[in-house]
């Protein structure tokens, strides 16, 4: 788990008919903490920003698929 | 004015024929919250908001194109080479009977797109809030999408399009930023 990962538990009624799921989460992006970029902020590489999406280490999200698929 | 340049802006590898992502890619073709809809609606705002902010809504809207094309590219990449059956399966046998293989800008469910999705309000801070939400809208979505697929190529292309939602969605709080404090004016040197 990330820690722009959140999580929650949805309320378990008596009567629920199907398997509950245990939690949920949600993701909070670092744009939630920035209000205005500040200068001079530490770069990736270009082969690592573009690969990214961001120049930024500072606004990167990382996401993984809930797929099994996914890495 | 814009200078085209004949090549993806991140490189979209779909790795499995798996005709069924085609129909979900398609929410973030012609939805309500997709990149046709983010596009326009910059495109279309930036041209009564203060002049601070215009070459902001410019920018992120040529970029939101830019992405059009990638998704285009992923839908087009998975039903090129599908038989009627394999459409079928995936939900797009409607889509068949009205334009063979041909795309269209409509969201997941099949409806069309409306210029309803997209709203300007004339007053800055509502329509750069509306874009704010319009970014975080969408980044959920390409969420969803990652969570659909197993396909690490076709993730790895979402994850690239879900991180530039983040990115814009700054852009337009410093916007807002830009509005509210009236920056040059309070710098000192």
């Amino acid at each position: 788990m990330n820690s722009q990962e959140r999580v929650w538990t949805p309320y378990r009624g008596p009567f629920d008919p199907c398997p509950p799921v245990p939690f949920k989460t949600y993701v909070v992006p670092p744009n939630q903490f920035i209000n205005f970029q500040p200068p001079n902020l530490p770069q990736f590489t270009l082969p690592e920003a573009l690969k990214a999406g961001t120049l930024w280490p500072a606004l990167f999200s990382p996401y993984e698929s809930k797929s099994k698929g996914g890495k | 004015m814009w200078i085209y340049e004949k090549k993806l802006q991140y490189p979209v590898r779909v790795g499995k024929c798996d005709v069924r992502m085609a129909r979900y890619l398609m929410e973030q073709y012609g939805g309500a919250d997709g990149e046709l809809a983010a596009a326009l609606r910059y495109m279309n705002q930036r041209y009564a908001i203060p002049d601070k902010v215009i070459g902001v809504l410019t920018d992120i809207s040529t970029e939101e194109f830019a992405h059009l094309e990638m998704i285009a590219t992923m839908i087009y990449k998975l039903t090129k080479d599908a038989t009627i059956d394999q459409l079928e399966a995936a939900g797009l046998g409607p889509n068949y009977a009205t334009r063979d293989h041909a795309l269209f800008y409509q969201n997941a469910a099949g409806v069309p797109w409306t210029a309803t999705y997209i709203q300007a309000k004339g007053d800055p801070l509502a329509d750069l809030y509306e874009d704010i939400a319009a970014e975080e809208k969408a980044r959920a979505t390409y969420q969803w999408l990652i969570d659909m697929t197993d396909d690490v190529d076709l993730q790895d292309s979402l994850k690239f399009l879900r991180e530039r939602e983040i990115v814009h969605a700054l852009r337009f709080k410093e916007s807002v930023q830009i509005l509210i404090e009236e920056r040059d004016k309070k710098r000192v040197f």
